[in-house]
């Protein structure tokens, strides 16, 4: 019996020490998995329920935070709206584009292929340079599309752009779809290209006769983990517009037609210190993609059906 | 074969020929891709023009603003203040790029400590970033410790979250961690990125035979000397793909009120001074611009077949 006992306190012991290493390796990124992850969404949510300026202590609010969203804000009806309206049509398109450019592209050889995914990535990949479009855009006859369609007839004096409230939103949707295809993109080129060739032999025998069809019972069904993995790398990028937006149109922008609730909220945070409500904004916006994620997921489920 | 075998007792030569002997196997699966350029059945010939005609155009206005942006960066000051504004450069001048060094003389701050600002942060993160990762991604896959399954399915659903929408809440920490305009600021946060860990994981679900791992283990390597020596150099492919994909993130990463002394500020901070500069100035805020493109291109041109390669196992399976 003891030694029983003693072979399992060994047992034990040993296989402590064979682990020992992995917890040694995970360590590091849990760690800052953590603090710089988990811990900012469960404050969030903690603090969504005060009121805190960062000087004083949190005193508790109830859902004071949440009912002065929707019946005191003026701007965050309009930011709401914004964001779902840009979530609603970037997340889609860019998804659906990420795809399609990546479906086209695989059809050419090698080296077109290389060529064509530099050009379609080349806007994700270099960041910053979304500040061309406001010289391209420019409200005085400089900018580049208003002296085109000057010169085309088509206008008679220039248009502001980027003030005009039913300009920004379009004007803002195109930019950020030209610089969306980023990860999902190239994750959707490779995958188009690992898709087992014998798979399109089989079906072509099987009676598939035209690439629709191809696309609809072989490609999407082998590649639905990587459309999910695509579709949530678009959903975070549309729901976090406020970096384009502010470079194009400013904060505030004309009308708020291009505040959107990340840029209310880093407004509500850092610059008003006014966290708790912050912090009820941001927990809005989690719930609002974390919708979106199960939705996607839901529906990716039903092809090839 | 039983001849390999024996080899093997020898680490590291050994563990390199069983490397090798796994490369072979992967051979032929390689050769079978690059058949996909056998003809196929489902094709017709006017659906390929359409869709020549499409992605020519696509890609044409992908690329646009860029060249744009190359061609005022090369336009002398008369080019620039023209009307109608041209479009392409018809004397190409490097004036822009002569005047950039005397316009940001300025600065209270020299253009040298903002490189070096930049170069720090973005190849600390990326190196320090790419061997954390690498590091989790490989516990969680090929280890037994308990809840690995409930840990890669927070990453991967956390996948959602990203710097922007995280913002506010992780400032919250920052103060609280007083980091507050400190480099680690700029450098911490980009290791809870998740898409690294979550990407070089399902990379090694498919590259990693448990044989190997086995092998190595049996002849004596430790777990540090096994991740060092067999499995990074197998996973390479990824983690060139991970360091393109940190690099570009935190080179063009904005702090957004987290940073305010002058001697902290990366490059892409400046750009926007020079870019407030209006029309004059814009021939040089272009020539910023694309200086700054260079280092992520340049590392996407050497990660370039690596990404196309590695990033096919990156799906969430749920």
């Amino acid at each position: 019996m003891e030694k029983q006992i003693n072979k399992k306190k060994i047992s034990r012991k040993a296989r402590f020490d064979e682990t020992l290493p992995s917890y040694i390796m995970l360590a590091p990124f849990l760690i800052f998995f953590f603090i710089f992850l988990v811990l900012p969404i469960g404050a969030s949510i903690v603090l969504s329920f005060t009121d805190y300026d960062m000087i004083n202590n949190p005193h508790p609010a109830g859902l004071g935070n949440y009912l002065r969203m929707f019946l005191e804000d003026d701007v965050f009806p309009v930011v709401f709206k914004n964001t779902l309206f840009f979530a609603i049509i970037c997340g889609p398109a860019g998804f659906l584009l990420s795809f399609v450019l990546a479906w086209f592209i695989n059809e050419f050889s090698p080296l077109v292929r290389t060529l064509l995914s530099f050009m379609f990535y080349a806007p994700a990949l270099v960041g910053n340079a979304t500040f061309i479009w406001q010289v391209a855009f420019s409200s005085d006859a400089y900018g580049y599309i208003n002296s085109a369609l000057l010169s085309l007839g088509l206008i008679t004096e220039p248009i502001t752009w980027l003030s005009t409230e039913q300009y920004i939103q379009p004007i803002i949707i195109i930019v950020q779809l030209w610089s969306s295809m980023g990860v999902s993109f190239l994750t959707n080129i490779s995958g188009l290209q690992n898709v087992n060739n014998e798979l399109y032999e089989a079906g072509s025998i099987d009676g598939i006769r035209n690439r629709w069809q191809e696309l609809w019972y072989i490609t999407l069904p082998t590649m639905k983990h990587m459309l999910l993995f695509s579709a949530v790398m678009q959903i975070s990028s549309a729901f976090s517009i406020s970096g384009i937006a502010i470079t194009l149109a400013g904060f505030p922008s004309v009308g708020y037609a291009a505040d959107t609730i990340v840029s209310h909220m880093q407004d509500l945070g850092t610059v008003r210190y006014e966290l708790g409500y912050a912090s009820a904004v941001a927990v809005v916006l989690f719930l609002m993609m974390v919708f979106f994620r199960l939705v996607i997921g839901k529906l990716l489920n039903m092809t090839g059906k | 074969m039983f001849r390999k075998k024996q080899e093997v007792l020898i680490l590291p030569s050994g563990a390199k020929a069983l490397r090798d002997s796994v490369n072979d196997l992967k051979a032929p699966k390689r050769q079978r891709s690059s058949k996909s350029e056998a003809k196929r059945y489902t094709r017709s010939k006017v659906g390929n023009f359409f869709y020549f005609a499409f992605i020519i155009c696509g890609g044409v206005f992908a690329i646009l603003p860029l060249v744009y942006c190359l061609c005022t960066s090369l336009k002398p000051l008369d080019e620039i203040l023209i009307f109608p504004p041209r479009f392409f450069v018809h004397r190409p001048t490097f004036a822009n790029y002569a005047a950039l060094p005397e316009l940001l003389s300025s600065l209270r701050v020299p253009l040298s400590r903002y490189i070096f600002n930049s170069l720090f942060v973005t190849l600390g993160t990326t190196f320090l970033y790419v061997v954390v990762a690498s590091m989790a991604a490989f516990v969680l896959c090929k280890s037994n410790i308990k809840f690995k399954k409930t840990i890669f399915y927070i990453i991967q659903f956390s996948l959602l979250f990203n710097a922007y929408t995280l913002a506010v809440p992780q400032y919250l920490i920052f103060t609280w961690m007083n980091i507050v305009d400190t480099y680690w600021v700029c450098i911490l946060p980009h290791f809870a990125s998740t898409m690294g860990v979550f990407l070089m994981k399902q990379y090694m679900e498919g590259s990693l035979p448990n044989a190997l791992l086995e092998a190595a283990k049996i002849d004596g390597a430790g777990y540090y000397r096994i991740f060092w020596q067999i499995v990074m150099p197998i996973v390479k492919p990824m983690w060139l793909t991970l360091t393109l994909f940190t690099f570009r993130d935190v080179w063009a990463s904005v702090p957004q009120g987290t940073i305010f002394s002058e001697t902290l500020k990366t490059l892409p901070t400046i750009m926007s001074q020079i870019t407030a500069g209006g029309v004059a100035r814009s021939g040089s805020a272009m020539a910023v611009t694309c200086i700054l493109m260079i280092p992520p291109i340049t590392v996407y041109m050497i990660s370039q077949s690596n990404v196309m390669e590695s990033m096919s196992s990156a799906g969430i399976k749920e």
